[in-house]
């Protein structure tokens, strides 16, 4: 992975002191960092994994609506974000590495740094299994 | 290139007999090459680098890192300002909405001084820079955000094979995923890797630094630690804390240099010295 602008080193140090899911990515949705509580999501350890390039990280995470049909990228609010540079909702379902199904809520937020310079996004996550 | 040393305390100018080794002035450091005259940072340091310039200067450019008061405060009594004959260039960091021009005129008028910037004989071409490559004569210059309250710049030049890497406001430690051990989530990194020298902060001993952690400054250790991260050839220690005199400043270096225990150069910057990098 190449070097980080300081935004996104300090939005990871911010990541990783919170509690709540939370995926970092760059402008072409390569994923950064995932804090310890994304893990469970994932079903993977940062730790293990480290950055990982879109392709990758894609086909672990697999959204579904409800009956388990896949969404279309294009559909996800990481992916809106990326795209046009706003922020974006949503709520769908996973099936992680374990075979556990989630109800995710996502948020998901564009990064621009100073002076408008987009750098990437955070999606964060509202787990409905576990509220 | 020539890099000269015209002030490195930090925070506040500190004269007085017990700095005469390292110097009063706050930051302001001169890098020439031929014709070109680059000034990084307008400390105290500056107006007396103003008096020194020879009189066939008739263009400079004054680099800044950021503009709190102790990098910005010579500017008023820096002389080639009331010269119509030179065309001074100011460049600085960008904000996300207010111009760096009316930055500066926050300093250029009263109540902190009394002449504004339009009343200047010729006035100073702003630039506003981020994360920017750009060249000054023959000198290359990478700027890039630096871990640091308020838009911060650290600054990389190169002439030919030399590189000289200025980062006098820095806390990597805060700004790092794992300090110092992951150089690509390291703020800072890019600006220092490999540089022949670097002039980085190392305002405060490890145990002070416990008690001002987003302060935006260094401790010695993480100084050394962050110049061997970045693999620089030779590490001066630059924003001295204004409260430390000669000796103190050489007894928390003695210390830290036993701790840490460096395996290339490392040394207390000091106003006045002179370094020749080509």
């Amino acid at each position: 992975m190449a070097i980080q602008p300081i935004e996104l080193i300090l939005g990871r140090q911010f990541i990783d002191g919170l509690s709540m899911p939370v995926f970092l990515v760059d402008t072409e949705g390569n994923l950064l960092f995932y804090n310890e509580p994304a893990e469970e999501i994932l079903g993977i350890r940062f730790g293990e994994t480290g950055s990982m390039p879109v392709e990758e990280w894609s086909t672990i995470f697999k959204p579904t609506d409800a009956e388990g049909n896949p969404l279309p990228p294009e559909s996800l609010p990481l992916v809106q974000t990326l795209t046009h540079h706003k922020p974006a909702q949503g709520s769908f379902y996973i099936d992680n590495l374990k075979g556990e199904k989630h109800l995710i809520n996502v948020s998901a937020i564009p990064i621009e740094g100073r002076p408008k310079r987009f750098l990437g996004a955070m999606a964060l996550f509202w787990n409905s299994n576990f509220s | 290139m020539k890099i000269k040393v015209w002030g490195c305390r930090g925070s506040l100018p500190s004269p007085g007999p017990e700095n005469i080794i390292y110097g009063g002035n706050t930051s302001c450091v001169e890098v020439s090459k031929d014709d070109t005259l680059i000034i990084l940072d307008g400390g105290s340091g500056i107006q007396r680098l103003g008096k020194s310039l020879s009189p066939k200067i008739k263009e400079l450019h004054v680099l800044l890192t950021h503009l709190h008061i102790d990098h910005t405060m010579g500017l008023g009594f820096f002389q080639p300002l009331y010269n119509p004959n030179i065309q001074v260039h100011f460049w600085g960091p960008s904000t996300a909405l207010e111009p760096l021009l009316h930055r500066l005129r926050r300093y250029f008028s009263p109540p902190l001084f009394p002449v504004r910037l339009n009343e200047l004989p010729k006035h100073p071409i702003v630039h506003e820079i981020n994360n920017s490559e750009f060249e000054i004569g023959d000198i290359k210059i990478k700027s890039a955000y630096i871990c640091h309250p308020g838009p911060t710049l650290g600054f990389r030049l190169t002439d030919g094979d030399s590189v000289f890497a200025y980062m006098p406001d820095h806390e990597p430690a805060l700004g790092s995923a794992n300090f110092p051990h992951d150089a690509d989530w390291t703020s800072g990194f890019e600006i220092a890797e490999n540089a022949d020298l670097l002039f980085h902060d190392g305002e405060y001993t490890a145990a002070e630094y416990q008690t001002k952690i987003g302060w935006g400054h260094s401790s010695l250790q993480d100084a050394v630690a962050f110049g061997a991260l970045t693999k620089v050839k030779k590490l001066a220690i630059f924003h001295h804390d204004p409260l430390n005199s000669d000796e103190r400043l050489s007894e928390i270096f003695e210390e830290c240099i036993t701790v840490r225990k460096p395996d290339y150069e490392v040394f207390l910057c000091k106003e006045g010295e002179v370094f020749d990098l080509s």
